[in-house]
């Protein structure tokens, strides 16, 4: 076991999964020559050689028609978009060519395919490269989509989506590269499609991702000292969402608070709330409460773009507001 | 400019008398193939859209008898002669497009979409120019591995305006992939006579903005595309990288589906209906001197295996409801 940050899990995660399968290459702008534009592919181009990682020019649609024709082979890519937004310049590539091949085909191909791509707001680079970019692809099934939030998921969950047989995209939230926790020295791979319980508590379940989820941690602990015992649910996986880890704390709590951040329209938060409300509606004690950011573009000034982010006090606020309803 | 011809094919890379016969009995399948998805688009027995080929034969089969075993193609919506020349089964490509279980996609694709990774034909493409990166990929892989495969890659002229387009031939050529790029220049993209969308007079020109050598063909010369697409994998095989080549064609029919196609103008069909594919090479034949019944018997099969597998697509069950939900996942 050895403390980590979040970038390093990362890093390690694709280094021990290129040395795992030959069939692992990664491709992506700057990522072998220098290292990446975050520094999360360091030195693994002068480990691997540079047939295994792959500098590629600034091509979006060429980096993601690549690594689904190379997987069409056999080979397992890794593709990089340096920033989640840039899943606009190649939208087509994902949604109509990578979700769909297997489907269209009738079963023909697997396209086993992973996307790194760097999300999320908080850092001051503005509405063009701050998105959480995974709720674009909700309305694409064929993919499936993480978004780990801790250093031990970010590690499991990356290996896991290299060794899926289905096109994966993996979201790494800029906000947490710093992030440090524990890893074991040989980690395993972690299952796609499962929530993690963060923190057991009877009163109210709470539900966030990422930069979110530290936030509702953090909240969960001043919410201690007032006696409100939150369980916060971590979903990881927003595509498929695993909404029954979710309804079974719901069942127990009997309110349901989720945190995101992102809009609210077309969000993964939207859906998890409707299909509760489906499902568990004669459990629910109180409204479903929602917290997300405005429906705006994320702006760059930091009073305003901290504005624009739920905060901690928000979270408190409303699982006060649930728990009092 | 001139289009560029090929000078550098010989003697013996032609293809025997044999050879020949066999690719004129698969221009004539793809022929009646599309004649019959014409008719039963207007039974309403296809449903969407179709985009036939009628006229650019040469094309999938001059191409596609350039490759070996062990080697992919991609093509486009216009795709059913490209997958047909790999090697398809009619019966399977018959019901796929009548939307029947035993259709080639299991009938989750349709006309658009076809595709026979069994016999290298890895898939037809319904957005203009997407899978060029893909076919790229494919070439990647196939240098990766080091098995000397080639990837093959048809488009329309309308692709050339696309960013996809560019990003994947600067791509292959930055990484010397063994890939070809085969352009049908069909003189309309979609509606559109090229001189409207597009500043240059050959797309080949556009290789040099590449480095890569970009060639003219006649796209009705089934001989001459076999000739230069052979030349191009021969290329790609040994290590030299992509080329780009135009293939000047013809659609006999409109764009797609009754598009009568009134925005050609007058007599343009009738002078390329002159340079038919189908009856150039029989032509040929006879010039060769091969047996005026052999010629006969390559027609008759052809339309015999078309009317036999329609027979059987037609009798095909519709696929399960079930079938919805498979094949989204692994």
């Amino acid at each position: 076991m050895s403390e980590v940050t979040y970038k390093e899990a990362v890093r390690l995660a694709l280094r021990d999964a290129l040395a795992a399968d030959e069939r692992v290459l990664m491709l992506g702008e700057d990522i072998a020559a220098a290292g990446g534009a975050f520094k999360t592919t360091e030195g693994l181009m002068e480990q691997f050689g540079g047939e295994r990682v792959l500098d590629t020019p600034i091509s979006e649609q060429a980096i993601i028609g690549a690594a689904i024709g190379a997987s069409l082979r056999g080979l397992r890519p890794v593709a990089e978009l340096m920033f989640a937004d840039f899943a606009g310049v190649c939208f087509d590539q994902i949604a109509n060519q990578l979700a769909k091949y297997r489907y269209m085909t009738g079963g023909q191909v697997s396209v086993p395919v992973t996307i790194r791509l760097c999300n999320g707001a908080g850092a001051g680079f503005a509405s063009q490269h701050s998105q959480t970019v995974e709720n674009w692809f909700l309305n694409c099934p064929g993919l499936k989509i993480v978004v780990p939030g801790s250093v031990a998921d970010a590690y499991g969950l990356l290996r896991a989506a290299v060794e899926d047989d289905d096109p994966v995209l993996y979201f790494e939230h800029k906000g947490m590269y710093n992030l440090k926790g524990d890893l074991p020295d040989a980690p395993d791979a972690l299952p796609i499609g499962k929530a993690a319980i963060v923190r057991e508590g009877e009163h109210v379940t709470v539900v966030a991702t990422q930069l979110m989820r530290h936030r509702a941690a953090a909240a969960a602990e001043t919410l201690a000292r007032e006696g409100i015992e939150v369980e916060l649910i971590d979903p990881r996986t927003v595509l498929p969402l695993d909404v029954e880890t979710v309804g079974a704390s719901v069942e127990r709590t009997n309110r349901l608070v989720v945190v995101q951040e992102s809009p609210l329209s077309g969000s993964w938060g939207a859906t998890l709330v409707a299909a509760l409300v489906r499902d568990r509606f004669e459990s629910l004690d109180a409204p479903p409460v929602l917290l997300s950011g405005a429906d705006t573009p994320v702006p760059y000034a930091g009073p305003l773009e901290d504005a624009w982010l739920i905060d901690e006090e928000r979270i408190v606020a409303a699982v006060r507001g649930a728990c009092d309803a | 400019m001139s289009p560029k011809t090929v000078s550098h094919a010989t003697e013996q890379d032609a293809p025997s008398d044999e050879r020949l016969l066999t690719m004129l009995q698969r221009m004539i399948e793809i022929r009646g193939f599309e004649d019959e998805i014409q008719r039963l688009f207007t039974q309403n027995l296809v449903r969407g859209s179709t985009h036939l080929c009628n006229g650019q034969e040469a094309c999938a089969v001059g191409a596609c008898f350039a490759l070996r075993e062990g080697d992919s193609m991609l093509c486009t919506y216009r795709g059913h002669g490209a997958v047909l020349a790999m090697g398809a089964p009619l019966e399977g490509t018959f019901a796929e497009i009548l939307g029947r279980a035993t259709g080639l996609c299991r009938g989750k694709g349709g006309s658009m979409h076809l595709t026979d990774v069994g016999v290298g034909a890895y898939g037809s493409f319904a957005i203009v120019g997407a899978h060029l990166p893909i076919a790229t990929g494919l070439a990647f892989a196939a240098k990766h591995e080091g098995s000397g495969a080639v990837s093959l890659c048809f488009f329309g002229d309308g692709s050339t305006n696309i960013g996809a387009f560019h990003e994947s031939l600067n791509l292959a050529a930055i990484w010397k992939l063994p890939i070809v790029f085969v352009c049908e220049n069909n003189l309309y993209g979609e509606y559109s006579p090229l001189p409207s969308t597009t500043p240059v007079h050959q797309l080949a020109e556009r290789a040099a903005s590449y480095a890569m050598p970009g060639v003219t063909v006649d796209g009705n010369d089934v001989v001459a595309v076999h000739a230069t697409v052979s030349e191009a994998v021969a290329r790609a095989r040994a290590g030299e990288g992509p080329t780009l080549i135009e293939a000047m064609t013809y659609r006999h029919r409109g764009h797609s589906r009754t598009d009568p196609a009134r925005y050609r103008p007058e007599g343009e069909l009738e002078e390329w209906l002159q340079r038919d594919p189908i009856p150039r090479l029989e032509a040929l034949l006879a010039e060769r001197g091969v047996a005026p019944e052999s010629i006969a018997r390559a027609r008759g099969d052809a339309e015999q295996a078309v009317a036999d597998a329609l027979a059987a697509a037609l009798a095909a069950p519709a696929p399960e409801l079930a079938l919805i939900q498979e094949d989204v996942y692994a």
